[in-house]
């Protein structure tokens, strides 16, 4: 499976990341290269395989539901470029 | 050409947890910003998330409380998306294997008729937090309190076909929910918030139409006005030989019409993948069954057994259940009073009536049960009239004293003294002599204008059974 230019694009754009002009060419190319790999390992067989979905072959451990945290907000807003009311200042976003 | 519509709804419910989904901060409402967000849930470098085993527990009741298959294995995904009250960048939720699987609920619809509308799946995941947009030039603000609280996401099967059974749909689901005290579910206050996925089809046809979403609608009423409008806009397109495109919209109560918010074919891919940083969920057989065996009565459970039991109408019995509160509420009035019929009419009207009037909860109600079961007691012993007994229950609304003493301070008590009434009933002979004689020359139905001359002169305290006698005797 190949990808093209304007996939990668949107590819990039749902990651935010930037991807000059110069390097579309070079992330398309290895980006193809991964997915050809991917290929070849879907010829496995793995009909009897489980679907894995975790590498560990564990189980979740659960936690009690009680409130285990308090208030950090002055200790972690000092960490934050911009904050005001106690709200964290972000440049607008709206949909 | 002649429609048909296909509804599906995507509920996402607020678990009630003492803390959040993966972390221990508190889900307290209304706390000032950003105090109840820790550095997992500001998704500081190195924080891993802990699994609430309350929210589990919580996900699993509402499975068995609708019969649904509960998932022994669930596997927590993460979902991609940039937006500043995710600080994570992705939602943890549940993609291909949720904890509760197939399931249903019946509804009753206006016309008494019922129908089975089915829950392809409810997963776990956790809340975005909120976006401030106004009061920041040129910033917007976040609050994070939100953040990584529990929700359980609750999808029909799209078998709704009209926004009159979407509303009986989750109303029900209202019910169910509070029954089982797994939320609160508000929808003025967010803890239940419904996403409608809306498609018309010509009339016979078995394929689906594309649909719109419209997100986030707070209140019953909206959802079937937005359905209404939503609908109506399709309509207009295919007819104009217009196609609908698959988006997000959003209903604008104000106007009453949706709008688009943006379109799904282009910005929604989530990328998908298995969330790394947990592990699978597994729960056996055992689980399930402790979870099953603390079930509540359930509303329908609890109909038929009002119904069975009280031989109440169909109708009282599904006001009644509507809400748990309602129901314990009414149970106590019947039991207390002995009169399980009086008991539903006086529970289902005069108390609703004022409680929907003054916009209370039965738990903010100015009556308690074991008082309006005084009330109807004091009816049945004839202490009072029905009549005078709603004049008591105004009364009993300002005044917190015992019923007795309510009605004794007011004089309320019902005359059944003869000699009393025997006053009242020749006065009354001797100031309408017209009627008297119209009585007596065979027009029978003026002894009601008589009796009720004898009330009016009691004040309502007259025992009407022994007026009417005795005027009969007298003239």
């Amino acid at each position: 499976m190949a990808l093209d230019k304007t996939e990668i694009e949107k590819i990039a754009h749902l990651a935010r990341l930037h991807i000059g002009e110069s390097e579309t060419e070079e992330v398309t190319t290895r980006i193809t290269d991964i997915l050809a790999l991917i290929d070849q390992m879907q010829s496995v067989d793995t009909e009897v395989v489980e679907p894995l979905a975790h590498p560990l072959d564990l189980v979740q451990r659960l936690r009690a539901d009680a409130i285990t945290e308090g208030n950090q907000r002055d200790k972690l807003q000092k960490l934050a470029p911009a904050s005001e009311d106690g709200l964290y200042l972000v440049p607008k976003v709206l949909e | 050409m002649e429609w048909e519509t296909v509804i599906g709804l995507e509920v996402h419910v607020s678990l009630s947890t003492k803390s959040k989904l993966f972390s221990g901060s508190s889900t307290e409402f209304g706390a000032p910003p950003n105090t109840q967000a820790s550095i997992f849930d500001c998704a500081l470098p190195g924080t891993l998330p802990a699994f609430n085993e309350e929210a589990l527990r919580m996900a699993v009741r509402f499975g068995v409380a609708i019969g649904a298959e509960i998932g022994k294995r669930s596997v927590f995904d993460r979902k991609n998306y940039f937006y500043p009250d995710l600080p994570k960048g992705y939602q943890v939720t549940q993609l291909d294997f949720p904890t509760v699987g197939k399931g249903s609920l019946t509804v009753t619809l206006a016309d008494g008729s019922e129908k089975v509308i089915g829950v392809t799946r409810a997963h776990i995941e956790e809340n975005a937090g909120k976006s401030l947009h106004e009061e920041f030039s040129g910033m917007s603000g976040i609050d994070l309190n939100r953040a990584g609280e529990p929700l359980l996401e609750i999808v029909s099967e799209p078998e709704i076909t009209c926004a009159e059974e979407a509303v009986a749909y989750l109303k029900k689901l209202h019910t169910i929910i509070r029954y089982l005290d797994i939320s609160d579910a508000i929808m003025a206050q967010g803890s239940m918030r419904c996403d409608v996925n809306v498609s018309i089809r010509p009339k016979g046809t078995t394929e689906l139409g594309t649909r719109a979403e419209i997100k986030n609608i707070n209140s019953f009423r909206f959802v079937e006005k937005a359905i209404h409008s939503e609908v109506a806009r399709q309509q207009e397109i295919l007819e104009d030989g217009g196609r609908i495109i698959q988006e997000t919209r959003r209903y604008n109560a104000d106007k009453d019409v949706t709008t688009s918010m943006r379109s799904k074919e282009v910005a929604n891919d989530y990328r998908y993948f298995p969330e790394p940083d947990l592990l699978p969920v597994v729960i056996d057989d055992e689980y399930v069954a402790a979870v099953k065996a603390q079930l509540p009565e359930l509303p329908d459970a609890r109909k038929a057994r009002f119904i069975n039991d009280y031989s109440l109408s169909n109708y009282d019995a599904g006001v009644l259940v509507s809400n748990r509160e309602l129901a314990e509420y009414f149970e106590i009035v019947a039991s207390s009073s002995g009169d399980p019929k009086l008991a539903a009419n006086w529970v289902s009207q005069d108390l609703l009536g004022l409680l929907n009037k003054n916009n209370l909860e039965i738990a903010d109600s100015p009556i308690q049960a074991e008082r309006l079961a005084t009330l109807i007691t004091r009816i049945k012993d004839n202490t009072i009239s029905g009549k005078i007994a709603k004049t008591v229950f105004e009364a009993m609304i300002a005044d917190p004293s015992d019923v007795d003493a309510i009605i004794e301070a007011k004089g309320l008590k019902q005359v059944t003294d003869s000699g009393e009434i025997e006053k009242l009933v020749l006065e009354v002979i001797e100031n309408n002599p017209a009627q008297v004689q119209q009585y007596k020359d065979g027009k029978e139905q003026v002894i009601g204008f008589l009796v009720g001359q004898c009330m009016q002169l009691s004040k309502g305290k007259a025992n009407p059974a022994q007026v009417n006698e005795l005027l009969r005797e007298k003239m």
